[in-house]
């Protein structure tokens, strides 16, 4: 019986053809990791370009949110011309319960020059989100965003953060965290006057 | 006239008498529905996420992860079964509360990459492990066979080189 013929390979493709397609694999996998990673949306770009001076379009204008307690929807597009103050809450959360009045007070302010708070209630479920508003006396408007999608865009990471958008619906000042000292006031003043 | 109404009296007494029991036993039926729990915390906690700290809800503690256990707890008081309440935290959470996210998009990575790298391990290993074996094989063979003998005529010029040098 003559001997059985064996594929030939070259010793340098039997050598590195399984380590190629391991590395290969590896490749692949950190790009498919690196990608999802990219995707996340929690980008912190915006503090930078807002504390340069290169203000940035409002991220989501247009994505319609759930108006709190009600069937209907409103997106950031529809407040377009005013300033507009969005102050990112959930009702679990200490902070936003201190900031409640701050802001409930500043709307008051903001009223009388075409401006506004628009609250955005955040990781925190509809009846909860009511009974805060209701509690705090919130007289300016509040939806929600279930999804995250809208406040991700602003790179939040959680709650409470407060964005003040421009009439030209741009991004003229933010805060992650609690609101300290009159940070709130200062700004506002600054930015009514600079669109006044 | 008076004995037909009197019948017609027993008739609708009889069947009074008849369907209340089914009644009372549906009204209580409908009752017992509506309070008892047909999910329990425990299991739900265990696939389910504290959205904002980003952990499962059964070893979450934060402030969050408390309001949303307090919300499940009102759903299983209402009666929800466990499908429902998964379908009721995902509207006021989004698809993030989901301890298994679901399987659309980039999420479907989660569900195909697993048993694609173990389908793919398992045929490297199936190419790779025969030619290994048959290699240890020859390998083992080639140290354990005899020395060839020569054919006659290669052993008769093997003898004419060597007288050669024998001189």
């Amino acid at each position: 019986m003559p001997p059985r013929k064996l594929a030939y390979y070259s010793p340098i493709m039997r050598r590195f053809a399984i380590p190629a397609i391991a590395l290969a694999v590896a490749v692949a996998l950190l790009a498919l990791l690196a990608f999802g990673v990219a995707h996340q949306g929690t980008s912190s770009s915006i503090d930078a370009q807002v504390a340069r001076g290169d203000y940035p379009a409002a991220p989501g204008a247009r994505v319609q949110l759930p108006i709190l307690g009600s069937s209907g929807h409103e997106s950031l597009a529809d407040f377009r011309g005013k300033v507009v103050v969005i102050n990112v809450f959930a009702s679990w959360c200490g902070p936003c319960v201190a900031e409640a009045p701050i802001l409930e007070q500043e709307q008051r302010q903001l009223l009388k020059h075409d401006a506004t708070v628009l609250g955005v209630a955040y990781l925190d479920n509809s009846s909860d989100s009511e009974q805060f508003v209701q509690q705090h006396g919130i007289t300016y408007p509040v939806v929600r965003d279930v999804s995250g999608n809208f406040v991700k865009g602003f790179g939040a990471t959680g709650v409470p953060e407060t964005y003040v958008i421009n009439r030209q619906g741009r991004v003229v000042a933010l805060r992650r965290f609690q609101l300290a000292g009159n940070w709130l006031e200062q700004t506002m003043t600054r930015i009514l006057a600079q669109s006044a | 006239m008076t004995r037909m109404r009197l019948r017609t009296g027993a008739i609708a007494l009889l069947l009074v008498l008849i369907t209340a029991p089914f009644a009372l036993a549906a009204a209580t039926a409908t009752a017992a529905t509506a309070a008892t729990p047909r999910a329990s915390l425990t299991d739900i906690e265990s696939d389910v996420m504290c959205t904002s700290c980003r952990e499962p809800l059964e070893v979450a503690q934060s402030p969050q992860a408390d309001s949303e256990r307090a919300y499940i707890r009102g759903l299983i008081a209402q009666g929800e079964t466990k499908s429902q309440i998964l379908n009721n935290l995902v509207a006021q959470y989004g698809t993030a509360v989901l301890g298994k996210p679901p399987a659309h998009g980039f999420n479907l990575t989660v569900y195909i990459l697993p048993p694609a790298i173990l389908v793919l391990g398992a045929a490297i290993l199936a190419f790779t492990l025969p030619r290994w074996r048959r290699r240890t094989r020859a390998a083992a063979r080639a140290r354990a066979a005899p020395v060839d003998t020569l054919d006659p005529a290669d052993a008769e010029r093997l003898d004419q080189e060597l007288s050669r040098f024998r001189g």
